[in-house]
C-alpha cells in the first residue's frame, strides 16, 4: 500500500507578480510520504517552500512537475478531507465560537445538506470538541473575547469538526507564548492519539518537531527538497518532561545542524 | 451617569452651542452687515418667517437626495460586489469609475437636463452618481482583503468562490460599506442640491438662489441651516444603522477616553 500522502518529485514554481516569465522556484524535486495515522513535522529555513508542500498536499496548488497523491488517489482539486489551522487563527469575528466550529460544515458535503436538519446534533458535537480542548462551555463567547491562547484552540477545532482524515498544521503555535505553546502541544498530541488522523505540521520550533512528531523531515533553503528524514523514537504517550532528557536534546541538535548547514 | 459621561453627552449641544454664541457675538463685535454674514438671531428670525417654504423646500430636497442615495446603494453595492468579486471586472471598470468620479458633477447637470428636463430628476440623479463611488469602493475593499488563510481554509473543504463570498466575503464587507453610508449620504446632499440650484423650481438649492436673486441674505443662511440638519439627521441615522449592523467590528475603546 502506498502512503496516505505521498509527494513524488514534485517542482512548483510561483508565477511572478504581473505575468511575464521568470516566476519563483518555491520547491524542486520535492519527494515526501506520509504514512496513514502518522505525525509528520517539516522543518527547514524560511522561504523554503513549506507553506507550498502544505498547498500541494490539500490541492490548492498543483505542481509543475512530478505527483502529489492523498489516500491513494492524484490530487486534482482541493482534498476535502483535509483541515487546516494557520499562524493566525483566522476566526471570523462576527460569529460567536460556537458557530466558527459549525463553518466547515456549512461547507463540506455530507453535513451541508444535513446540517439544517441535524443542527442540534452537530451544535452537541461542537461542544464536546471544544471541551476536549479545554474550552467547554465557551461556545457563546466571540472570538474577540477569547485569549491567543483560546483563540487558536477554537481554530484547532475548527481544522477538526468535519473529522478529517488529514490534519494539516502552518505553524500553528508560533504567536503563542512559550507556556500556552506547550500546552498547545499536549492539546494536539491527545487529539492525534485519541482520533488516530494523518497530521502534517509545519514549523520552525525543532523542540516542537521533536516532541510531537513521529518522523521530522529537514528542508533545504529554496527550492526546497527534502534534506534528511529523522524518525523519532521516543515512547508515546510523550511527556512534556521528555523535552528536558538528554536524549531528546540530542535530536533536537543533530536536526539544528542540518538547518544550519542548509541555511549555507 | 458619571461626570466625564455626562460631558460626553452634552458635548454635541455645548460645542454647537458655543459656534453660534461665537458667530453671534463676532458679528456684534465686528459690526459685521447682515447683508454680509447675518447673525444666528437673525437667521433664526428668518426661518419662522419663512417656515412654510423652508419646510416644504427641504422635504423636496430630502426626498430626491433620499431617492438618489437609494439607487447608490443598490448600485454601489453590486458594482462592489462584482468588482471584488473578479479581477479582470475590477481591472476593467476600475480607470472607467475613476475617470468618472473626477468629473464634477455640476458639469454633468446640463447633459441631464438636456436628457430629462429640469427638476426632480436630475437631482435625484445628481445625488446618485455622486453617492456611489464610495460605496463601490468600500465594498470592493472589503471583498479584497479576505485573509487569504481563511480562504484556503475553506477552499481546501471544497468551498466555491460563492461560498466563500456568501460565508466571508459579504459580512466581513459589512462594516465598509455602512460606513461608507455616512459619506455617501452627505455626498448625496451636495448632488441634489448642485442640481437644484442649476436646474429646478424646487428644493433648498432653488430656495437658496431665489433667496440670493432677492439679496435676503438670512434666507440664504436659513437654506444653508436646514441642509446642515438633514444631513445631520440622516448621517446619524447611518450611524446608527451601522452599529446595529455590524456591531462585532466595533469593539474597540480608542476614542472613548
Amino acid at each position: 500500500m502506498s502512503a496516505f500522502v505521498a509527494l513524488d518529485g514534485v517542482s512548483h514554481v510561483y508565477a511572478a507578480r504581473g505575468g511575464s516569465s521568470g516566476g519563483t522556484l518555491a520547491v524542486d524535486g520535492l519527494s515526501i510520504a506520509v504514512e496513514n495515522g502518522e505525525f509528520a513535522a517539516v522543518v527547514g529555513p524560511s522561504g523554503c517552500g513549506k507553506s507550498t508542500l502544505m498547498k500541494l498536499a490539500t490541492g490548492l496548488q498543483f505542481p509543475v512537475k512530478g505527483t502529489v497523491q492523498v489516500a491513494g488517489e492524484h490530487v486534482t482539486q482541493p482534498v476535502k478531507i483535509a483541515g487546516m489551522a494557520f499562524q493566525a487563527p483566522t476566526l471570523l469575528p462576527w460569529r460567536t465560537t460556537l458557530d466558527n466550529l459549525l463553518l466547515p460544515l456549512e461547507i463540506v458535503e455530507p453535513h451541508r445538506s444535513q446540517i439544517r436538519r441535524r443542527r442540534g446534533e452537530y451544535v452537541e458535537r461542537a461542544e464536546k470538541l471544544l471541551a476536549s480542548v479545554g474550552l467547554g462551555g465557551m461556545g457563546s463567547k466571540f472570538p474577540w473575547e477569547l485569549s491567543g491562547g483560546m483563540q487558536q484552540r477554537t481554530s484547532l477545532c475548527r481544522a477538526l469538526i468535519h473529522e478529517p482524515q488529514l490534519l494539516m498544521l502552518d505553524e500553528p503555535f508560533a504567536a503563542l507564548d512559550a507556556f500556552t505553546r506547550e500546552e498547545l502541544w499536549c492539546v494536539i498530541r491527545d487529539l492525534h492519539a485519541a482520533r488516530k488522523i494523518t497530521v502534517i505540521l509545519v514549523t520552525h520550533d525543532l523542540r516542537e518537531a521533536v516532541f510531537l512528531a513521529d518522523r521530522v523531515f529537514v528542508m533545504s533553503a529554496r527550492p526546497g527538497r527534502v534534506l534528511v528524514e529523522r524518525p523519532i523514537d521516543l515512547p508515546r504517550p510523550r511527556d512534556l518532561d521528555v523535552t528536558f532528557t538528554p536524549g531528546f536534546q540530542d535530536i533536537v541538535h543533530e536536526l539544528r545542524s542540518h538547518i544550519v548547514r542548509a541555511r549555507q | 451617569m458619571t461626570r466625564s459621561e455626562f460631558y460626553v453627552r452634552s458635548a454635541p449641544w455645548l460645542y454647537t452651542l458655543a459656534m453660534f454664541l461665537l458667530w453671534e457675538a463676532a458679528v456684534h463685535i465686528f459690526k459685521i452687515p447682515t447683508f454680509f454674514l447675518p447673525p444666528p438671531s437673525a437667521i433664526a428670525v428668518t426661518i419662522v418667517e419663512y417656515w412654510g417654504p423652508i419646510y416644504r423646500n427641504s422635504l423636496f430636497t430630502l426626498s430626491t437626495t433620499l431617492i438618489g442615495f437609494g439607487l447608490a446603494v443598490g448600485f454601489g453595492l453590486l458594482l462592489g460586489l462584482a468588482v471584488g468579486w473578479s479581477r479582470a471586472i475590477y481591472a476593467g471598470l476600475y480607470p472607467l469609475m475613476i475617470g468618472f468620479n473626477a468629473i464634477p458633477k455640476v458639469a454633468v447637470v446640463p447633459i441631464l437636463v438636456l436628457w430629462f428636463g429640469i427638476g426632480f430628476l436630475p437631482a435625484v440623479l445628481t445625488a446618485f452618481l455622486i453617492s456611489f463611488f464610495p460605496i463601490v469602493v468600500n465594498v470592493a475593499t472589503g471583498l479584497a482583503t479576505i485573509e487569504p488563510e481563511l480562504e484556503d481554509v475553506l477552499k481546501a473543504l471544497g468551498a466555491s468562490k460563492l461560498d466563500i463570498m456568501r460565508k466571508v466575503g459579504i459580512p466581513r464587507t459589512l462594516p465598509y460599506f455602512f460606513g461608507s453610508l455616512k459619506v455617501a449620504i452627505t455626498l448625496a446632499f451636495v448632488g441634489s442640491v448642485i442640481s437644484e440650484s442649476i436646474a429646478s423650481n424646487y428644493g433648498i438649492g432653488n430656495l437658496m438662489l431665489q433667496a440670493q436673486a432677492q439679496f435676503q441674505v438670512p434666507l440664504i443662511f436659513a437654506g444653508l441651516i436646514a441642509l446642515a440638519v438633514e444631513g445631520i439627521v440622516m448621517y446619524w441615522l447611518m450611524a446608527v444603522l451601522e452599529a446595529r449592523m455590524t456591531g462585532w467590528a466595533q469593539r474597540s475603546g480608542f476614542a472613548q477616553t
